[in-house]
């Protein structure tokens, strides 16, 4: 039995969410008013109900929310900055005020992360322990926002009105990182890596050494910018061509293959927009123009790393 | 192969820039549908997939609140203003420091930060204001520049140094999934394998961010001559 559960933190998310909805509603200046409203609100019961829901329910609300964005329902409208001045001047009144509560969410996140699953009451834990770190970063950013609410003077409605002004340059793009897990679990069902690491070691000679190396991280690597994550790509790679070639054909060392295999899979991560929340959340939430601008900077990190790797695993493997 | 068609279609649909979350919605659909399950039943799948992960969202629709309030009353003005004071600060430094730190945190299996806990409201700004006390205003050009590499200084810093003091995510991953396979691998020795890479990312951010420090210097003189 706990006492807290992520549950309480996804229902805050919907609220918040819900929230969100209504303001919109309510605006009759909002460019997409209604498609907006819509799409908010059906994304707050399929983020704060889903428990509750059958999931053939949730299925049909996301697919619903696809449709929206897909017909261009969705959108925001374009929000005024404060004045120039007037945000200086603000920010020298209230000075590093400002700052602390932006502080104190990981602060608490790290501190609760490893106290959290030593409370207990009698027979009752506080949490469940494999939910700590996102309850812990849940109840760091409840801090937070009482902490700058009470900096600004505001009202928790402001705090729903300028979330919702971030929400909204997200828009798809907050949905699209839980999309593709679905997409990666339906692929995983229907067994699409077999058919790729199979694919990969019919087609190199990976009876040398060192191409078996090359294929291994190579394969990581594509495998993680189609799928977007390197730890779905790490199972279906190794089985298929790291364990089979590298550590029985040619005696290499494991430890030295996996640790450098899901190196190479994260360098896949910085070049895919399958990774949305890496590189395409953060492009939206910085409000650049170009999508891909965080992918584009780090395609030179990713060449150079991927490289290191290669030459490091076939240096040290066998 | 038939199981591919909805990679392909994924593919494709990226390469013509559609939509990617209904590119995706449609390859998860063909890619179920081609495996012999009924659409209800890939819908069902997605559906419960979509609620198993929904937690990924927890972190930023809690966040924004707490960030767009705080940027209301001028927190980005008030960031970019305390990097003013030194001077030995410029975008690419901010950049290189905070993917270290991000590397540090990392190791020890910590997680101080994502994009919108620490690179809107603080990072990208700080880098911005660098930029400006050493080139004047960026143009948007340079300022896409500063934002784009802030971002990639949170994932870099991220990625690389994963568990390398406390394990606490993808070293065990690894271990569980050779222990499966019936291979013998300590924790110990895929933690020293995995520092080279750390280090190596640290000099490679050194270089990358010198040469957005170099751009932005060369945007603000070649602005200045023409004037």
């Amino acid at each position: 039995m706990t006492l807290l559960t992520l549950d309480v933190f996804l229902v805050l998310c919907g609220v918040v969410l819900g929230t969100v909805a209504t303001l919109i509603a309510i605006d009759a200046a909002h460019p997409q008013r209604w498609g907006s409203a819509v799409f908010w609100m059906v994304l707050a019961v399929a983020i704060g109900a889903a428990k509750w829901l059958p999931p053939v329910v949730v299925g049909y609300g996301v697919l619903g929310l696809t449709l929206l964005v897909a017909t261009r329902r969705v959108g925001a409208p374009r929000f005024a900055r404060g004045e120039r001045s007037g945000l200086e001047a603000r920010a020298e009144a209230l000075g590093n005020r400002l700052l602390w509560p932006v502080l104190v969410v990981p602060a608490v996140a790290i501190v609760g992360g490893g106290l959290l699953d030593l409370v207990k009451i009698g027979e009752y834990s506080l949490v469940n322990p494999k939910q700590v770190p996102q309850i812990a970063l849940g109840l760091g950013c409840v801090v937070g926002l009482v902490a700058a609410l009470r900096a600004t003077g505001e009202r928790p409605l402001a705090a729903a009105r300028e979330g919702g002004r971030l929400l909204q340059l997200l828009g798809w793009a907050l949905i699209l990182p839980a999309m593709l897990a679905a997409l990666g679990g339906i692929m995983g069902k229907a067994g699409v890596g077999d058919v790729i690491a199979k694919l990969v070691a019919n087609m190199l000679p990976v009876h040398l050494p060192f191409v078996a190396v090359l294929a291994y991280c190579a394969g990581m690597a594509l495998f993680t910018i189609l799928l977007g994550n390197a730890f779905a790509a790490f199972p279906v790679m190794t089985l298929g061509v790291g364990l089979p070639f590298i550590v029985k054909a040619h005696g290499g060392d494991p430890a030295v293959m996996g640790a450098l295999g899901m190196l190479s899979g994260y360098c896949g991560t910085l070049v895919t927009p399958m990774a949305a929340n890496f590189n395409i959340v953060p492009a939206k939430l910085l409000e650049l123009k170009d999508d891909y601008a965080v992918i584009k900077a780090q395609a030179p990190f990713a060449g150079a790393i991927w490289v290191f790797n290669i030459v490091v695993m076939y240096g040290c493997v066998y | 192969m038939i199981k591919l068609l909805g990679l392909f279609l994924i593919g494709v649909g990226f390469a013509f820039r559609l939509n990617p979350l209904l590119v995706v919605v449609v390859g998860g659909i063909t890619t179920g549908m081609l495996a012999g399950f009924s659409f209800n039943e890939v819908v069902a799948m997605i559906g419960r997939f979509f609620t198993d992960n929904r937690g990924l969202l927890l972190p930023m629709v809690l966040m924004v609140p707490v960030v767009g309030v705080l940027e209301k009353h001028g927190l980005q003005e008030r960031v970019a203003a305390l990097i003013r004071r030194s001077k030995a600060a410029t975008a690419g430094r901010v950049a290189w420091i905070y993917q270290v730190l991000r590397g540090l945190t990392s190791m020890l299996g910590l997680s101080i930060g994502n994009h919108a806990a620490m690179v809107r409201p603080l990072i990208a700004p700080m880098a911005e204001g660098a930029a400006q006390a050493r080139d004047g205003q960026p143009n948007d050009q340079a300022r896409e520049d500063i934002r784009a590499h802030a971002a990639a200084a949170e994932n870099v810093g991220n990625f690389f140094s994963d568990d390398i003091l406390v394990a606490v995510g993808a070293l065990l991953l690894i271990k569980a999934f050779f222990e499966n396979a019936g291979v013998e691998v300590a924790l110990g020795d895929l933690k020293r394998w995995s520092l080279p890479t750390a280090l190596w990312v640290v000099a490679v951010g050194w270089w990358r961010y010198r040469r957005l420090d170099t751009r932005l210097k060369k945007a603000a003189e070649s602005k200045n001559t023409i004037r």
